[in-house]
């Protein structure tokens, strides 16, 4: 069948996964390394050796990062930006990157440029692209020896005709030069595609250089197979497309860990509760994707639209300190001091963790240290542990419907019993790994959000189209023709106008279609 | 009173819960007033009993659709040239600018006009809350013509528009609106000192503000900002406030008709909430009932709030499973007259409930 790595590269960790298809054969966590590249041949040389399979047995590896993340967060290895935006005479008020930390569009240049152009929700243009202003642009970045530049043009996602164009005159006034264009990142709402589009720009020569050290990993170890990067909504991208569009992996590390545990249970609709040291987090998985979050997001300081999974977090983890004779829990936690601090391990803090200790749920460290707990302590303590789990999950369902309870992390052992809220509850094998699933088992999506004008258009013509160039971009995307379905509609119609028109979003996604490698 | 930066935040976050999920996100307009302060502009609000009666009053807007406002960005002077528009035509300087909506975005215009051309900002506006159509105004029911109106666009392109009544003065203008792209701006119901203290429901933007202040300090606390609100209602020309429900949105429906967005969403009880609330929408939250009884009916405000944040959630953000609270707010009783009812009512919006209201109803 088809043996297939997943890579997850964490700001601590690289975790290692290696599958026969859907079957887990081995896995490994080792340390993150400065360098990447050696982190990712210790953990996929341990697989390899522990499996026993060969290099070229391997037919696609799968990476996660959240490498690019953390470089916008920590103003890191960003290249400066020209941002140019088609919009003109509209747009004025706003100049790109208005509402962004000083210190972050410092770090970027602040090299701003507006010229007339950009389309209006209808199709219609609101100004021709003005090719002198945008040449005057390019050779102001080529003067200034600016290497990124991010064009953003007025309802680009109706209509990327100027986008394209823009690029090919930049291009050309100034040839070394990588371009990013909004139409590929972001959905409406030019400000949040714009400040993704621009954030994207700075990234890219980081991206060249993480790319370049994955392929040399894999290098390393003889292993040719073609490699992939997930990106935020749980698909994967070539590493061609990343070198191009590394902000699209920003929020794929919690989609990861989603789809991963989704996985394991084998469960498409499920809750996912993650139970860490000093917090939880619940989410909820739809078609075997996690539900998306409505509200904007802010990455570094900085506003964008991207879906990310919807995920509430609340204040128990195994190191949540019980006070009130087990009747409060939390927020407060030991945290990593769990194994110096907590009572079965030597310390004077009652935690979570001596609970199910004394109530002999589970066997770590010392018990003994637990017996002077009163028996009322821990039914309490284990009534309040199950009633804030249950509560959670309960605020993140969509239905009144009881659905399976997916329990992953290291705090997973506080959980004993049934949750009124699930329907089950599974503690799968390998959940400290689920990451690393995550990405090995991701399929290839393709998306459509645009405002569509319904004249002349039926709704139902509208959401055909908008489905059959999801399809099609999926298919574009690597996606088996055959496996290839569409996975979310959503539709709202624009207030506040008479003209019919209405924004959809479309969502497909297939499985990857992988050749044997030759 | 100089509004500060802090203040337009809060101001913002409280133009959204007067919006009533409409309104459109007030965050565009926010930086628009922001950019002003950079420039060193200042925003000077001032009560309507300062405004001398014979002095002329211009009040301003964005009419169209907010999802077009936030990926079509204004050039910046749209509204004011509709402003100087109609100075022109009438042949006299406005004395101050003002809101003819206090509920969303639209709080946020007139500040942005007034910051450019160093004029004040009337404390007060013409709906008390977000309405979806220009005649829905305290001013048109009392007796102010809306027209002569003027409507921009990015160009500087203005249309001047006299009509025999609001209702075609709306109809006109949100065709030329659609013809500007989906978006334009807007100078109306031009007006005097006298007029503005008769007509306009008063002090809706500091009320904004306090609420807005409100939900932020009560956060900041960790208080309990519902109950905070609930406190600070009495205190204000909007005398009443009350939770009427608290649950979970299991339903939302979509449609669009006659132009408008509208829908319902359904909300089923929790914690001691009992029952299913049905809130219908026309752009905004018109009629809320439990399990078919009404409990709150426009033009009382039907606030949907998160329910741990008290943020305002609008209607095209609501989603599946949202935990929400649903607060309704007595409208000033220049709101509630007869007159003003026949006008922005439930029977104009075709329900047949009678206004009744929300201290009335259990």
């Amino acid at each position: 069948m088809s043996i297939r790595v997943g890579i997850d590269v964490g700001g601590t960790n690289t975790d290692a996964v290696l599958m026969d298809d859907l079957k887990v054969l081995s896995s490994r966590k080792t340390p993150t390394t400065a360098d990447v590249s050696s982190g990712i041949v210790a953990a996929l040389e341990a697989v390899l050796q522990e499996s026993g399979v060969a290099p070229s047995a391997i037919r696609g590896v799968m990476i996660g990062t959240t490498h690019f993340t953390n470089a916008v967060v920590e103003r890191k290895r960003l290249l400066e930006v020209g941002a140019i935006r088609l919009g003109l005479p509209a747009t004025k008020a706003l100049p790109p990157m208005v509402d962004w930390p000083e210190d972050l569009s410092a770090t970027l240049g602040q090299h701003r440029y507006m010229v007339h152009g950009g389309h209006e929700f209808d199709g219609r243009e609101i100004s021709p692209l003005n090719e002198q202003e945008l040449r005057a642009a390019a050779k102001d970045l080529r003067q200034k020896g600016i290497r990124a530049a991010a064009i953003t043009s007025v309802f680009s996602p109706v209509n990327s005709e100027m986008e394209l164009r823009a690029a090919e005159i930049v291009a050309d006034e100034v040839g070394d030069i990588t371009i990013s264009l909004s139409h590929e990142i972001g959905r409406v709402g030019l400000l949040e595609r714009e400040n993704a589009t621009i954030m994207n720009g700075c990234l890219t020569d980081l991206a060249s250089r993480v790319v370049e050290s994955f392929r040399g990993a894999l290098r390393r170890l003889d292993v040719r197979a073609p490699f992939f990067i997930s990106q935020n909504d749980g698909t994967l991208m070539t590493a061609e497309h990343v070198e191009k569009y590394p902000v699209l992996t920003f929020a794929s590390g919690p989609t990861n860990s989603m789809r991963g545990a989704a996985f394991l249970a084998n469960a498409k609709e499920a809750m996912v509760v993650d139970i860490g040291g000093t917090t939880s987090d619940v989410g909820m998985l739809l078609h075997g994707f996690p539900r998306e979050a409505s509200v904007a997001v802010d990455i570094g300081g900085v506003r964008t639209n991207f879906r990310m999974p919807d995920v509430l977090s609340f204040g128990l983890g195994g190191g949540s300190l019980v006070r009130d004779d087990g009747a409060r829990i939390g927020p407060d936690s030991v945290g990593y001091e769990l194994t110096t601090k907590g009572m079965v391990f030597g310390g004077d803090v009652l935690t979570t963790t001596d609970i199910v200790v004394a109530a002999g749920l589970v066997d770590i460290g010392d018990r003994s240290r637990v017996a002077s707990v009163p028996p009322r302590t821990i039914g309490t303590a284990l009534d309040t542990i199950h009633q804030m789990t249950d509560e959670a999950v309960d605020r993140m369902k969509t239905s009144v419907e009881a659905l399976p309870v997916i329990l992953v992390g290291g705090g997973a052992i506080l959980i004993s019993r049934d949750l009124p809220a699930a329907s089950d509850i599974i503690k799968p094998d390998h959940s400290p790994v689920a990451n690393a699933i995550g990405a090995a088992i991701a399929q290839v999506g393709g998306e459509v959000d645009r405002v569509f004008s319904l004249e002349g258009l039926s709704r139902d013509e509208a959401l055909d189209e908008a489905k059959s160039e999801a399809s099609g971009k999926a298919v574009a995307a690597g996606a088996d023709p055959d496996s290839v379905q569409i996975v979310d509609i959503e539709e709202v119609p624009l207030a506040y106008l008479p003209s019919s028109a209405t924004r959809i979003r479309v969502k497909a996604v297939g499985d990857l279609s992988i050749g044997d490698p030759k | 009173m100089k509004l500060s930066r802090a203040d337009l935040k809060d101001l913002c976050r409280g133009a959204a819960f007067l919006g009533t999920g409409g309104g459109g996100n007030p965050y565009i307009g926010r930086l628009m007033v922001e950019q002003a302060m950079d420039l060193g502009h200042s925003v000077e609000i001032i009560d309507p009993s300062e405004v001398p009666d014979d002095a002329l009053v211009i009040p301003t807007a964005m009419m169209g659709a907010p999802t077009v406002l936030i990926e079509k960005l204004p050039r910046g002077d749209e509204a004011i040239k509709s402003l100087q528009k109609l100075e022109q035509f009438i042949g006299r300087k406005a004395y101050a600018t003002m809101p003819i909506e206090v509920g969303g975005i639209n709080s946020t215009i007139p500040l942005v006009v007034g910051a450019h051309l160093g004029l004040p900002v009337v404390d007060g506006d013409g709906m008390g809350r977000a309405f979806p159509e220009l005649q829905m105004e305290t001013f048109a029911v009392y007796g102010v013509p809306g027209t002569p109106m003027a409507i921009s666009n990015e160009y500087g392109d203005c249309t001047l528009i006299e009509t025999h009544n609001n209702w075609m003065m709306e109809w006109l203008a949100r065709g030329v609106a659609i013809r500007m792209g989906g978006a334009a701006y807007i100078a109306e119901y031009v007006m005097n000192g006298a007029d503005v203290k008769r007509t306009a429901v008063p002090n809706t933007l500091s009320l904004a503000l306090k609420i807005g202040k409100c939900i932020r300090e009560a956060r900041e606390r960790h208080a309990d900002p519902m109950q905070a609100l609930i406190d600070l209602l009495p205190k204000t020309p909007y005398s009443f406030g009350k939770i009427i429900f608290t649950g979970k949105i299991v339903d939302i429906k979509r449609e669009t008709r006659a132009g408008f967005a509208q829908g319902r969403a359904r909300i089923q009880g929790t914690d001691s909430w009992q029952g299913l609330m049905e809130i219908e929408i026309q752009n905004e939250n018109l009629i809320a009932r439990v399990d078919g009884k009404v409990r709150a009916i426009v033009p009382d405000l039907i606030c949907v709030l998160d329910n741990e944040t008290a943020e305002p959630i609008t209607t095209e953000e609501l989603r599946y499973g949202q935990r929400v609270a649903v607060m309704a707010v007595a409208v000033p009783p220049i709101m509630r007259t007869p007159e003003a009812l026949a006008v922005f009512g439930p029977k104009a919006f075709g329900f047949d409930h009678p206004f009744t209201p929300i201290e009335q109803l259990g």
